[in-house]
């Protein structure tokens, strides 16, 4: 199931960049996506579900303008702070917590995070105890508002959290 | 029409991988450099990327163009988290007026 849903994905990505169905090329591009979903399915994402379920690509629909709202937001920041004759930046790094679970998910958080509002994740690291799984990320702030794990977990993350909870998990 | 709006977005992507040079310039460590570079380079690049896929209309550029905006999105982010995350381990500072540095702790666990 897994393979096939990773050999169809790579069949279509390599249809749409050819953009020509031609007997060599279709050739081709099933052999490749072979062996991409055969060999190589162990290191590509796990939850690999969300691109069969109506609801994940709907919420995944959902979310792509939303993203991109928060980078829009985030660019005019950027460029207020790097045009700006004073530089009015107080950088730091902090630590946060995520709910998330699955790998793709904090991948997902993690890449928001850093296209978004004066942040960039630096790493990730969960707190060793493996019953309560959490996560947490380290965080470069360019102009810190709190320190605390809770405060900051709400201003970074939350306004993605509930988004991606509803695509990945 | 769409070629106006098209030939608009390409301006408005180049004028942001603009900002984010002369903020990459002007900030003062490599972790704010970063944030500079990565936002505003990624978010030009990928409305100069729907720019050209505007202008040039549905085809093999079109769909090329788009395919490239969305690899974009998802490998400039994680390219980010690889240099920060390298800049750190091999012992570059943050700016000396930075106000906190929660991952100094976790480095010295290891």
């Amino acid at each position: 199931m897994r393979r096939l849903i990773y050999f169809v994905l790579a069949f279509v990505i390599w249809i749409l960049l050819t953009w020509q169905i031609d007997a060599q090329v279709v050739i081709a591009g099933l052999i490749a996506s072979a062996i991409v979903a055969f060999l190589f399915h162990e290191i590509l994402p796990k939850e690999h579900r969300i691109f069969i379920s109506p609801m994940r690509l709907f919420w995944l629909l959902v979310y792509v303008p939303v993203f991109f709202y928060y980078m829009m937001k985030a660019n005019l920041d950027v460029v207020y702070r790097a045009l700006h004759p004073k530089m009015p930046i107080k950088p730091g790094i902090v630590k946060i917590k995520t709910i998330l679970k699955t790998e793709s998910g904090i991948t997902a958080l993690a890449n928001s995070i850093t296209l978004t509002p004066g942040t960039l994740t630096v790493d990730l690291t969960d707190d060793g105890d493996p019953a309560s799984r959490e996560t947490f990320l380290y965080i470069h702030w360019i102009n810190v508002k709190s320190d605390d794990i809770e405060q900051a977990s709400k201003l970074i993350a939350q306004r993605f959290e509930w988004f991606l909870k509803k695509i990945f998990e | 029409m769409t070629d106006i709006i098209g030939y608009i977005l390409i301006m408005i992507g180049i004028l942001f991988d603009v900002f984010g040079c002369i903020g990459l310039v002007r900030f003062p460590d490599v972790y704010n450099r970063l944030q500079a570079s990565t936002k505003c380079v990624t978010l030009g690049t990928i409305l100069l990327l729907v720019g050209v896929a505007l202008v040039s209309g549905s085809g093999a550029t079109g769909a090329k163009a788009i395919i490239c905006a969305v690899f974009i999105l998802i490998t400039s982010p994680t390219a980010a988290h690889a240099i920060a995350k390298g800049a750190y381990a091999s012992g570059v500072a943050l700016w000396k007026n930075s106000v906190v540095d929660k991952y100094a702790e976790e480095t010295d666990k290891r």
